[in-house]
């Protein structure tokens, strides 16, 4: 019998790849049910007890870390967003002087390890004076997701044919009128999409954080300095907790883009 | 433009001196240019001699260098795009994808704050025939559709001028005479004044009353269709306006009735009516249509010019007529449309011919033959690849 090798290579290789990523998805759900003590890495019994007094643990400083970066993740997504909107459309559309450069100034967050950034950052705060607090995070991540706003966005607005916003000025809508109702809304999709990805990188940054927070503990900081005496079961609650979140939003998108085009398709 | 109220009729549109420069080029010299209200005027040209740049001027999309643009007697130049009376049809039609095409169609009435736009919209799109498509997103339409949700989206606002940037350039044959009927249909049913920007010389010669043939920048010519097509002013075009055999020689005789040129040894008489220069180096020519084909010498006729003999080069048969291709020592390539009159071509590759044409269809350009250059036609995609290469690299350049 011959035995075909790309037959079963790759469904093994793709089995063993899936179970790598999921193993520690599965642990961090399967062990926020763990009716643990201080620790979390024996199996002690089934609860649902961490879930429902997720917040009761160490006076209540995993959701307090967990509400700093959601305030310090929503402030930094809604103001680099904003901002890298701005500077997006403006390198696309007008010619600028050193627009080249201002390009290429921007790519340099993301090419630069993040360590470097983090200090030189946490440098500057302190020879300026500024105290390390939640200002300082939200200006950090603001500083770094400005970069991944404008890369996203600029794709969308390059694809944006001039035409439209032409058509809009030519059919009396002001310049207010013509971004609000055309340009906005044709760019909507790549907006969000850098919105998303900039909430991702704050909720879950962790090294430019940890230079630049004082006593601020976030998510991630609080999971690494819980990490080295035994990260609480609670941690887990609100890692799935987030991950199930976000499982249902793209499962929410998928679905409904889905039976749109299909209808769009039967209109047709 | 003032919300809230229609412009009663079509609007003169006039150009008074304008001049538009770009970084490293001018796309328009000179241009002086009136369009009397309720006209359907073409602006014809190969591409890159600035006619729609013309047409971005006048909608507002770009600002002249110099000169002035008069909508109706009203000093438009420095009114921002969403403030003139003015309408577009665009080339890749810009219908918004993200509303559907009632929406669309609504836009401008809305953004004017006219009364009852969705009722307005709807008659629109029932002019283009269109109606029952109101709820569909513009890419569920075809090429045609689309164009047609265009143009309704511009009439419905009644604007004293529509401006149609080669709106016909992306559809098929067909559909492209069908379109170019709905638009005359339509401009004859509201009245509006049509600016209509194209490189198609068929298509400007069947729609337009007046065609203005632009080349590099400047007005060649402007006149009814028949007109430039009958006296043709200059070589550019006598050439990209249908075809011409052009003749360049001294003027040997002169009348009030006539002139004679002699070329080449052969003498070519044109109407002195017909001729805009009688003296000294002129060139005249004739269209292919109207030359006569003989296998062997006519007699002279005093009304008739006789060139010959020649060679045919080519022959190639289309059916209603036969292109000849002829070759006259001294004179040249001359193309010869004959008439099928008889079964097949009068006359095969390499016989001897003679070609004959009556005087009085002649014309004499107004050129002045030492600076022909000028006025080559820059339509071969060779240059519109090097224009296209050009612009890319300033593009870039900038960047």
């Amino acid at each position: 019998m011959k035995i075909s090798l790309g037959k079963w290579l790759l469904p093994l290789y793709t089995v063993l790849a899936l179970t790598f990523l999921m193993v520690p998805i599965v642990y961090t759900f399967v062990f926020s049910f763990n009716d643990s003590l201080k620790s979390n890495i024996t199996w002690r019994g089934f609860t649902f007890d961490k879930w429902l007094n997720v917040c009761a643990v160490q006076n209540g400083a995993v959701c307090e870390a967990f509400a700093n970066s959601i305030i310090i993740g929503v402030v930094a997504t809604i103001v680099a967003t904003a901002l890298g909107t701005m500077i997006a459309i403006a390198i696309v559309r007008y010619r600028f002087k050193f627009r080249s450069q201002t390009s290429l100034f921007l790519f340099l967050p993301m090419a630069t390890p993040e360590v470097v950034l983090g200090a030189g950052l946490a440098a500057q705060f302190l020879s300026i004076g500024v105290p390390k607090d939640m200002l300082t995070i939200i200006l950090a991540h603001i500083m770094f997701c400005i970069s991944f706003v404008v890369v996203t966005v600029k794709a969308r607005v390059s694809s944006l044919d001039p035409a439209l916003e032409e058509a809009g000025r030519d059919l009396y809508g002001s310049p207010t009128q013509v971004f609000m109702r055309i340009t906005f809304p044709l760019l909507l999709p790549g907006i969000l999409a850098a919105a998303l990805l900039s909430f991702a990188l704050s909720f879950d940054d962790f090294i430019i954080t940890n230079f630049n927070s004082g006593a601020v503990t976030t998510f991630p900081k609080y999971i690494y300095v819980s990490a080295a005496r035994g990260i609480p079961a609670e941690a887990n609650v609100i890692a799935s907790a987030v991950f199930i979140f976000a499982l249902v939003i793209v499962v929410t998108t998928q679905v409904s883009q889905a039976a749109r085009a299909k209808r769009l398709a039967k209109q047709a | 433009m003032a919300t809230g109220a229609f412009a009663s009729a079509g609007a003169d549109l006039e150009l008074v001196g304008i001049q538009k420069r770009f970084p490293g080029f001018t796309a328009i010299e000179h241009l002086d240019l009136k369009i009397p209200a309720g006209s359907f005027f073409a602006l014809l040209g190969p591409s890159g001699c600035g006619k729609t740049t013309t047409l971005r001027l006048v909608a507002g999309l770009e600002e002249p260098t110099a000169g002035r643009i008069l909508i109706g007697g009203t000093d438009v130049t420095h009114q921002k795009t969403f403030q003139r009376p003015v309408n577009t049809v665009f080339q890749s039609y810009a219908l918004f994808p993200h509303m559907t095409v009632l929406e669309n169609v609504a836009f401008g009435l809305r953004r004017r704050r006219i009364d009852d736009p969705v009722a307005k919209a709807h008659e629109a799109l029932r002019l283009v025939e269109l109606d029952h498509l109101a709820s569909r997103k513009p890419q569920q339409l075809s090429g045609g559709q689309q164009q047609r949700v265009a143009l309704a989206r511009a009439i419905v606002n009644r604007p004293a001028l529509l401006l149609l940037d080669e709106p016909l350039g992306a559809l098929d044959l067909k559909l492209r005479r069908q379109m170019q009927l709905e638009l005359k249909t339509i401009q004859e049913e509201v009245g509006l004044t049509f600016l209509h920007v194209t490189h198609d010389q068929e298509e400007a010669m069947t729609m337009a009353d007046t065609v203005a043939v632009m080349n590099k920048g400047r007005i060649e010519q402007m006149g009814a269709p028949e007109e430039l097509y009958e006296l043709p002013r200059t070589a550019f075009v006598a050439n990209f306006l249908g075809q011409s055999n052009l003749f360049t020689g001294p003027v040997v005789g002169s009348t009030s009735e006539a002139i004679s040129v002699d070329v080449a040894g052969q003498r070519v008489v044109v109407p002195a009516a017909r001729a805009h220069r009688h003296a000294g180096e002129v060139t005249v020519g004739v269209r292919p249509e109207k030359l006569s084909l003989h296998v062997e010498a006519p007699a002279d006729d005093v009304n008739r010019n006789i060139v010959g003999p020649g060679r045919v080069v080519d022959v190639s048969f289309s059916g209603v007529s036969t292109q000849y291709l002829v070759e006259v020592p001294g004179l040249g390539t001359l193309v010869v449309f004959a008439q099928n009159m008889a079964f097949g071509p009068v006359a095969g590759e390499g016989d001897e011919v003679w070609m004959s044409w009556n005087i009085e269809h002649g014309f004499g350009l107004d050129d002045d033959p030492s600076d022909e250059p000028r006025f080559e036609a820059d339509t071969s995609t060779r240059s519109i690849a090097t224009q296209k290469r050009d612009s890319l690299l300033s593009e870039l350049g900038g960047a």
